[in-house]
């Protein structure tokens, strides 16, 4: 695939690292960061740390820190789809574990923003450690795409 | 302490300090939770980097799923047989309104506790229990030890 981003795609990255990730104080705080974007694609990665351990008898990461490093990829991948910037919100997120997660190992999440209608966004995304085709986690998820910026009060906020 | 040291201590006294302190996520995360009438209730305690927004204000999504996940593991350690931590097979969140940057609590119902699986509805609030930021229902593998 093409990518149309190319000529700009330094700049783009800053810009997302330094609004979206950077701008997140949770994003920030899991140190995320942005390994790859295309139109409607996201990817990021969650770099492994002893203090996001779940079970410290296997030192594989926790659930939680999984969801949002996939609320966050998808809901990039919704921004990166948008024509303007929106402020966007998570309507629902599932999330299945397909296979345990590796120890000391970071988790990366591609997100594909496959439709978008006039207020709601749809996405897939898988997390894995470095192999799209072996899955840790795949997910799918909605997200309400504000168009009044004065409305408030629905969905996650997570962006 | 151990992890599954932590479980069998909570099981005695019901205090959720050993098992927070015993999983390094929740410290990070400000993760506990108590037995409030016989029911165990979640909850995180709010501090500046769990925000996803911070103009809005509001918390990050990823965070309420984090507490949801915990608060029926919680549940499921207090009336397990077992001190084996149950694996989560999938997680459905749904946002129903933005959580402000205070803390959030958690309540969980097992809609269905099998042997080997355990079907979890839960719900996160602020001040209101009727009024949840956020629902999640979760399956999870009980493993035996």
């Amino acid at each position: 695939m093409s990518d149309p981003f190319l000529p700009q795609k330094d700049e783009i990255r800053r810009r997302l690292e330094g609004r979206y990730v950077g701008a997140v104080p949770h994003n920030q705080a899991l140190n995320l960061r942005v390994v790859d974007y295309m139109p409607e694609h996201l990817c990021l990665a969650l770099p492994y740390r002893e203090d996001l351990v779940g079970n410290p008898e296997t030192g594989v990461l926790h659930g939680g820190c999984i969801t949002s490093l996939i609320d966050a990829t998808c809901g990039g991948a919704v921004i990166m789809s948008l024509a303007a910037p929106r402020r966007i919100a998570t309507l629902d997120l599932r999330i299945d574990y397909v296979r345990p997660a590796l120890p000391h190992q970071e988790v990366i999440c591609d997100a594909h923003c496959y439709k978008v209608t006039r207020h709601v966004a749809f996405v897939r995304a898988a997390a894995h450690h470095g192999d799209k085709a072996s899955p840790i986690a795949t997910s799918s998820g909605t997200f309400i795409v504000f168009r009044d910026d004065g409305r408030r009060g629905e969905g996650g906020e997570s962006q | 302490m151990r992890l599954r040291d932590a479980v069998t201590a909570v099981r005695k006294t019901g205090d959720f300090t050993a098992i927070q302190q015993a999983i390094p996520y929740a410290r990070f995360m400000g993760i506990t939770a108590e037995l409030i009438d016989g029911d165990v209730i979640g909850r995180m305690r709010y501090s500046d980097h769990l925000v996803g927004n911070a103009s809005v204000p509001a918390l990050h999504g990823g965070t309420l799923g984090a507490l949801m996940e915990s608060t029926a593991i919680f549940k499921l350690l207090w009336h397990g047989e077992t001190t084996a931590v149950p694996k989560t097979i999938n997680i459905t969140v749904e946002y129903l309104r933005g959580a402000r940057p205070e803390d959030v609590f958690a309540r969980a119902e097992f809609t269905r506790h099998g042997r080997r699986v355990a079907n979890v509805r839960v719900f996160a609030y602020q001040d209101d229990p009727e009024r949840p930021a956020a629902v999640a229902t979760a399956h999870f593998l009980l493993v035996q030890d």
